[in-house]
């Protein structure tokens, strides 16, 4: 079970850090297109940096930043995402998940349209696997119980 | 039963390395695996998506539908660990 | 002469089917659940290892990401300057499946241990066959 840590230079290297990792992910999902990247890379990132919280910190303190219902939406809105970009393809008139159709909502040519609808369903991806990853982890750690984790 | 599965494994490896002497030598550059699809990714990736990453190209756009279902097998996994050990107090 | 050229050409095949037979080995023959399961992912990783192998090309390739590739290419670009994107592609979603499944397979062994209290694979049989008689 996890117990809590009470050391003040964990603490302020983690609350200065904490934001430059996360600043990290976005930049490996947005910049996935250029360089090595994309969404599950970024996702996994991120979902880090909620673990170095659970860790420096407590679980009460990390679930009051990013709460389970939270967690819950964020794992389906990234599916959400996913499929609504390739439904919006279909209703302008493509096949699912053809990309190069966007540009009719969007102002830039089907070449560059293609672009940003990979990022839209990288966003998404992004999104999916942090929370995933998260909720993963914090299950896993406590057994299930994340109430009862800090009785002990 | 121990000393059962050791020959069964060691006869599987022996099985596959002696599978290994068709394949074709390491890094090079005219075997099967490199001159089916990928030329064809490499090549029009850029013209075709504007996007240099190839891994990304290939993965969101030429298999996109893959990729979706993968995002939900990630999303049922989770779904799945939490149905399991979750105990919320009541 | 012969020899060592199929050695050198075929030797990364090898690493891979002996970390590959060290994940069987521990699959079917260990007791142990957790066992079973670090074995599982050591058979995973050695086919994840092994289809980024072949991707490799030599003579120059590089990673599969188009040099000055933003806005207009006006380069010409050849097959053989990049490595095979493929398998990267089809492992970069095989590692992420593996780490779901690993995950929900550790959630099944936490639901195993609370019920039996133990992860012994023929423990949990003697008991399954107690309670059926």
């Amino acid at each position: 079970m996890i117990t809590p840590l009470e050391n003040i230079i964990i603490k302020t290297i983690c609350r200065l850090l904490i934001p430059f990792i996360q600043l990290f992910g976005l930049y490996v999902i947005a910049h996935g297109h250029g360089s090595p990247g994309g969404g599950f890379q970024g996702g996994c990132i991120l979902a880090a940096s909620f673990m170095l919280v659970v860790v420096a910190f407590d679980l009460p303190e990390a679930k009051r930043r990013f709460s389970e219902k939270m967690n819950n939406i964020f794992s389906s809105l990234g599916v959400f995402i996913y499929a609504w970009t390739g439904w919006m393809c279909l209703l302008l008139g493509a096949n699912f998940l053809d990309y190069g159709i966007l540009s009719k909502i969007l102002p830039v040519n089907p070449v560059m349209a293609r672009y940003y609808g990979m990022f839209s369903i990288e966003v998404g991806v992004g999104i999916t696997v942090m929370a995933i990853m998260v909720s993963l982890f914090l299950d896993l750690v406590t057994g299930g119980k994340h109430e009862e984790a800090l009785d002990e | 039963m121990k000393s059962l599965a050791f020959i069964v494994t060691v006869i599987t490896g022996v099985l596959l390395i002696y599978a290994t002497a068709d394949f074709p030598d390491w890094g090079d550059p005219s075997s099967p695996a490199s001159l089916h699809v990928s030329p064809r990714y490499i090549e029009k990736t850029v013209e075709e998506t504007g996007v240099p990453n190839m891994v990304t190209s290939v993965l969101a756009d030429y298999r996109g539908y893959d990729t979706l279902f993968e995002t939900t097998v990630i999303f049922t996994a989770g779904i799945t660990a939490v149905m399991l050990i979750r105990r919320p107090r009541k | 002469m012969e020899t060592i050229e199929f050695i050198i050409g075929k030797y990364n095949y090898w690493v891979y089917i002996i970390l590959m037979m060290i994940g069987f080995y521990a699959m079917i023959g260990k007791r142990n659940l957790v066992k079973k399961l670090m074995g599982m992912n050591i058979f995973q990783w050695a086919i994840i290892l092994y289809y980024v192998s072949i991707a490799s090309k030599k003579g120059g390739a590089t990673i599969p990401i188009i040099q000055n590739g933003h806005g207009e290419v006006t380069h010409a670009i050849e097959a053989a300057q990049y490595l095979n994107p493929l398998p990267h592609v089809l492992m970069l979603t095989a590692i992420v499946v593996g780490v779901s499944t690993t995950g929900v397979a550790l959630a099944l062994i936490i639901m195993i241990y609370r019920r039996f209290h133990t992860l012994e694979e023929d423990e949990i049989i003697d008991m399954l066959r107690a309670t059926k008689k």
